[in-house]
């Protein structure tokens, strides 16, 4: 169905009863051109782009749960475009222009919402190396702003800037990032590929790949049996490697929990998105009203989807840093998920050296921006076969070849990045 | 998650700090690019119950060898393992 100020009239005047699914939850064919496996953002948004763009329609999206079940539903909501390397300035901001115009393309309101992120520093280091990414972004056409002092204490005049320790400085100011609803980009990804004939399949785990006498993939078993495939793509996050490893292949990543919290809803207090520079801390404000914040992962390799008490204390410190008066809300929930972390911090989007087979994985703690970019290259990569100009970096051999794009510089630690 | 260190008792996970994966031997100096490229770089991610290397900063500041359940985080055994960061980073 078609989303518009009518429908929603209609419907309010038959009390909300007559609304129609907003996706077909779909039984599996035997055979697909291309078989996505994971129905989060990436998965959903590649095979939108798949169907839209390049015309390629006849896909499936394999779900092992319900679909945004995993980090999609598990993020900070948080996007941006506000990187300084060659390889992820491009794509980043590809993918912010996609969030830009998603709601039309989609027919779906996803609140996406560019209330601006303010990232601080606390020390003249910190402003040169902020002025330096805030010109990189600058040159290649993308908006940001090196705010003094003076600036930040009229943007959100209720920081603490006399911290002895942290002084507040300033910040870099991107305005065009913000954040979005992260399960209505899944439904309206959901909504958008189902109505383009995309078959969406819930509870469906893939437990192997089916492989011809060459070793092309043809297909993979399931749970719920076995789905012919021209070409198999994956989109899987933090269980990366365990798909992976299903087709004999053993990648450059990590698997390491990240907690999210959220409060007590509050009266509008943070007007975007802010970033304390002298932790790890970072904090919006849903318009439900609760405070969404996060910090760094937990350090250890994990697929438990929960984390520990000293990420928890060091959040809350940062926050209580940074902005003591929010020491008086509650917390009300807290969670984590999977991230897939890469051995640079970068993502890969590539084809893997088996060949039908194709990997969009290691997007870190980062993933939930790159929803859309990442959806659209790797629908070009599965479409052409070669991979678009702003992803062509993400190779899966950059470890082997030394073309990494480490924009941390933390080096092959991936619980440091 | 606490972890039962052999010297100090059964501590906090803030008291630890972790490398990762106790699996990966250093290469001999050397070795092929590929060996040096696999333990650099490759990881088998395990999901269930993998050793892993954890350091003991804010106690007897010991390496410790540690199993553990990436899946449920229950530790099944700790062991000293003197100097396993050392050997491992190449220090």
């Amino acid at each position: 169905m078609k989303y518009s100020i009518f429908s929603l009239a209609r419907a309010a005047l038959s009390g909300h009863k007559n609304w129609q699914r907003t996706w077909r939850d779909a039984t599996p064919k035997d055979r697909y051109d291309v078989v996505i496996i994971g129905g989060g953002g990436h998965g959903l948004a590649t095979a939108w782009f798949l169907a839209s763009e390049y015309g390629i329609k006849n896909v499936a999206v394999l779900e092992k749960g319900w679909i945004g079940s995993g980090n999609a539903g598990r993020n900070t909501t948080i996007i941006r475009s506000n990187y300084g390397l060659p390889g992820n300035t491009g794509f980043y901001e590809l993918s912010m222009k996609l969030w830009e115009r998603m709601e039309q393309d989609l027919n779906y309101n996803a609140m996406v919402s560019q209330r601006g992120v303010i990232n601080l520093y606390h020390s003249d280091a910190q402003r040169d190396a902020y002025a330096r990414r805030g010109n990189t972004m600058r040159i290649n056409g993308i908006d940001a702003e090196l705010l003094d002092l003076a600036a930040v204490r009229k943007m959100i005049p209720f920081l603490n800037f006399d911290n002895a320790r942290f002084p507040v400085q300033g910040g870099l100011l991107q305005r065009r990032g913000g954040t979005a609803r992260h399960d209505a980009v899944v439904w309206g990804y959901a909504h958008a590929a189902s109505a383009l004939g995309v078959d969406i399949i819930q509870n469906c785990e893939v437990t192997g790949f089916v492989r011809d006498a060459n070793g092309k993939v043809t297909g993979v078993e399931t749970s719920r049996g076995k789905i012919g495939a021209g070409k198999v793509g994956m989109a899987v996050a933090g269980s990366s490697s365990r798909v992976a490893a299903m087709a004999g292949l053993r990648l450059p990543i990590e698997s390491h929990v990240l907690q999210a919290f959220v409060s007590e809803a509050i009266k509008p207090l943070i007007p975007g998105v802010i970033t304390f520079g002298a932790g790890h801390f970072y904090v919006s404000q849903s318009d439900k009203g609760g405070l969404v914040f996060g910090g760094d992962i937990d350090g250890y390799n994990s697929y438990a989807q929960r984390g520990n008490m000293p990420v928890m204390e060091d959040v809350c410190e940062g926050g209580m840093a940074l902005m003591p008066m929010i020491g008086r809300v509650r917390l009300l929930r807290q969670w984590g998920g999977i991230m897939d972390m890469s051995m640079d911090g970068s993502p890969i989007i590539d084809k893997t050296p088996v060949d039908g087979l194709y990997i969009n994985a290691g997007w870190c703690y980062g993933g939930f921006k790159a929803t859309p970019g990442s959806g659209f290259v790797f629908a070009h990569l599965l479409a052409r076969d070669v991979l678009h100009e702003e992803a062509a970096r993400f190779r899966l051999d950059r470890f082997r070849t030394g073309a990494m794009i480490d924009e941390k510089g933390q080096g092959a630690q991936p619980n440091l990045h | 998650m606490r972890i039962v260190c052999p010297f100090c008792g059964e501590r906090e996970l803030g008291e630890f700090t972790y490398l990762g994966d106790a699996k990966p031997v250093r290469p001999e100096a050397g070795a092929s690019e590929d060996e040096v490229f696999d333990y650099v770089y490759l990881r088998d991610n395990v999901a269930g119950e993998t050793s892993e290397y954890w350091y003991h900063g804010g106690g007897c500041r010991t390496w410790l060898k540690v199993t553990r359940n990436t899946l449920t985080h229950e530790i099944s055994s700790v062991e000293p393992a003197a100097g396993a960061g050392a050997a491992k980073v190449g220090a």
